[in-house]
């Protein structure tokens, strides 16, 4: 934003008053007639602008690089312009009305935006999830019933609650705490954080892919399986296909979760280790202090806040899990979870009162965290 | 740290460090060879990836024909023979037999007119590398294959070209916009003071936990009323919905934690609160700022179900994850495709990932680590 402009807008009222004292009220009149003009014609222009791109947007017969320029200038500087503009009128008002609405310039995008896109659609689900499969009748909670007593649902919260959250998020904590660890005492620490990193930065599609690889029956093309043949001389085996396996083939599912996540874990853990204070284990050492014990009486003790968050953060993300599965094995072979089971009887099967009942399930058993985080929250001061 | 480092090298190299190191060493093994498999399968051909694992590219011993011959009529297929020193039926000489030199004597086709090779057990490596994979996902040119039977048979390769530059249109807006709003919100939420404040705020942490499956189909409905199906704008607003929450929560969490101090004295200046926003604010958070912006950015460009859901089956809007979904619906065996393409759409992500490390870690120290 330029320096002069912000001068410029500063005192809008003061300037006002000083033209009505001195021309006199014709003037004064024409003044303010002008600015209320002008104040409407700059959203009207604004609004002009980003009608016109968006109509070029959708016509769109220009070549690709154009319209990906287009499309990115207008998208940011249309965002950016909204609130400028908004500002602009906000600042003209007097003091109590600036006070008053200036918040919710503010807030308000962000809270609007948030209730179209996600609260609007849990409360619609939420009454889905009482009626029938059609949207018709009203069932009450026969849903809800269904939901604890059908067969495939049980086998998706056994997989959620007794092999995702044990194996997947534990794991994936250890690992990323061993990491962490490791990497503080070693030379090589940005190399292997790096390493480790990385596959977040893959797609869920292309870590389907690479972990598919690995899984191929074809000793030629599965390493797990020319490892295995190799090693026992058994026939190849489909880890993640073979119904005999489970519900052990989704451990081979939830590998490749902690694969993705660790890299997550490790980052917290590592920057929670390096604000221990080094005086602090320097003088442990000097006492005499073996490694374990620095590492389980001073080490854990001091980042244990950090450990509660990302365990919760993983639970949180084991629970919701969807990507993984739907693209290696789509919820098949006895490895479907809750979210797979929800897209399928609500996209799949069509049936929307029971597939909301699914989803509002897995909403109430991740509220306890939201409550954890609320409370931080109550005691703050606003000017 | 450097106290700590400095009673360390005193003690020389300590056997503790090796350990520390070979567990870590391991440990990065195994994170990265699923990664390393994929890579080098992609520039192999397609021959070679069905017929042996990548990992033949390494030096590795194997038996190799040194000797070939047909033996004569004379020899009694139907008893024990000797053949090059090997003695044993034809059943036997079928498995291969392995002399006590070192030799594995093996018959290969019938009985009648098979023949027999004398193979030696040697270090080979299987380096034939090619870059038709990439060509033939990149380019959408077609490509002549000859099948077994000697004909040749014209295929079109995908075209990744479009869905990359698609994928570069949707991601950019899709990482700034949100980042925008929520830096906004954030603001507004950790200075000002409204009726209603601590009501919203409320709503948008609990929003946090929403599955974003249950908001597809409304959105859906709404997006086919006002036309937004297929259209970047739509798909825009999509990722900063559901982007909202996190972004707002994070960035709330390191803006509130701004000294007051700072705040205030620019009050007293006379500054408002959008010049204090623009001017203050928003530098002092560039470090939550760009680590949220990484986050985002490889949400968006790794996202496949929000794409399927609003992009649909317009392949002038389709973005890079589609057209490799739809590679392993329609080719799941066709590894040579599969893996090219696959690596093509971590490129970016592993760019920005690699160049922008730093920012990871500082960021994510900034905002989310608290005890």
């Amino acid at each position: 934003m330029p320096e002069e402009s912000l001068t410029a807008e500063h005192h809008p009222i003061d300037i006002v008053n000083e033209s009505a004292t001195t021309r006199g009220p014709l003037e004064w009149l024409l003044a303010t007639v002008g600015r209320v003009a002008f104040s409407l014609f700059v959203p009207f222009v604004t609004f002009v602008v980003l009608y016109l791109g968006f109509k070029f947007l959708q016509k769109s017969a220009a070549p690709k690089g154009i319209i990906a320029i287009v499309a990115i200038v207008w998208g940011v500087g249309g965002v950016a312009l909204l609130y400028l503009v908004s500002n602009w009128l906000v600042e003209k008002l007097g003091d109590t009305w600036r006070a008053r609405i200036q918040p919710f310039i503010f807030v308000g995008p962000a809270v609007a935006i948030l209730i179209w896109y996600l609260a609007l659609p849990a409360a619609r689900t939420f009454y889905l999830s009482l009626l029938d499969r059609n949207g018709q009748a009203f069932v009450g909670l026969d849903n809800y019933a269904a939901v604890f007593n059908n067969r495939n649902m049980f086998t998706a919260f056994r997989n959620n609650i007794l092999l995702w959250i044990p194996f997947g998020a534990l794991f994936t904590v250890l690992f990323g705490l061993a990491v962490a660890v490791l990497a503080d005492r070693s030379r090589y620490e940005r190399l292997a954080k790096a390493l480790i990193f990385m596959p977040m930065a893959i797609s869920m599609v292309g870590a389907g892919v690479i972990w598919n690889m690995i899984y191929d029956v074809n000793p030629n093309i599965g390493l797990l399986n020319a490892v295995y043949s190799g090693l026992t001389g058994k026939a190849p085996v489909a880890w993640t296909a073979a119904a005999s396996l489970a519900p052990w083939n989704n451990l081979f599912l939830i590998v490749v979760m902690i694969w993705l996540q660790t890299g997550f874990a490790m980052t917290l853990f590592s920057a929670a280790i390096k604000g221990i204070p080094g005086d602090l284990l320097e003088a442990a050492r000097v006492d005499g202090a073996t490694e374990p014990q620095v590492f389980f009486k001073i080490m854990l003790p001091y980042i244990q806040g950090t450990i509660i968050t990302t365990l919760t953060t993983v639970i949180i993300f084991t629970l919701k899990i969807f990507d993984v599965v739907q693209v290696m094995t789509g919820g098949q072979f006895g490895t479907q979870v809750i979210a797979t089971q929800f897209y399928r009887e609500y996209f799949t099967s069509q049936n929307a009162g029971f597939g909301s009942a699914i989803a509002i399930v897995l909403l109430i058993s991740v509220i306890p965290v939201m409550v954890y985080n609320l409370r931080q929250f109550n005691d703050r001061e606003a000017f | 740290m450097t106290a700590q480092s400095a009673t360390r090298s005193k003690r020389g190299i300590s056997w503790g460090q090796v350990l520390v190191n070979l567990a870590l060493i391991l440990l990065v093994l195994f994170w990265t060879i699923p990664t390393l498999g994929l890579l080098v399968s992609s520039f192999r051909t397609r021959f070679d990836i069905q017929t042996s694992g990548w990992w033949s590219i390494f030096p590795h011993r194997e038996w190799t024909t040194v000797e070939e011959f047909q033996p004569g009529p004379e020899v009694n297929r139907d008893g024990v023979m000797t053949l090059a020193g090997a003695q044993g039926t034809f059943e036997q000489f079928r498995q291969g037999i392995t002399t006590p030199d070192g030799h594995r004597v093996l018959w290969l086709g019938n009985k009648r007119i098979g023949k027999v090779q004398v193979q030696n057990r040697t270090w080979t490596m299987n380096t034939k590398f090619t870059t038709e994979n990439y060509q033939e996902v990149l380019g959408g040119k077609t490509f002549e294959i000859k099948q077994p039977d000697g004909s040749t048979v014209t295929v079109k390769g995908s075209n990744f070209t479009g869905a990359f530059l698609n994928s570069i249109i949707v991601t950019i807006p899709a990482t700034l916009i949100p980042i925008l709003i929520a830096a906004f919100a954030a603001y507004g939420f950790a200075w000002m003071k409204f009726p209603g404040r601590k009501l919203l705020f409320i709503l948008v942490v609990a929003l946090l936990v929403v599955p974003l499956q249950i908001a597809l189909v409304p959105i859906l409905k709404d997006y086919t009323r006002l036309e937004l199906n297929g259209t970047f704008l739509g798909i825009w607003l999509a990722h900063t919905g559901f982007g909202l929450p996190l972004a707002t929560y994070l960035l709330f969490n390191y803006i509130s934690t701004l000294p007051r101090d700072i705040l205030e004295s620019a009050f007293i200046d006379g500054a408002s609160h959008f010049t204090i926003f623009m001017k203050l604010i928003l530098p002092l958070s560039i470090p939550a700022l760009a680590s949220f912006a990484i986050f985002q950015f490889l949400w968006v460009w790794n996202d496949y179900l929000i794409a399927l859901i609003f992009i649909g089956a317009k392949p002038d809007v389709q973005v890079l994850t589609q057209r490799i979904a739809e590679m392993v619906g329609s080719r799941g065996n066709d590894w040579h495709l599969l893996t090219a393409g696959a690596f093509i759409s971590m490129l970016v992500p592993l760019i920005v990932f690699f160049s922008l490390q730093r920012f990871f870690v500082r960021g994510m120290l900034a905002g989310s680590v608290k005890g």
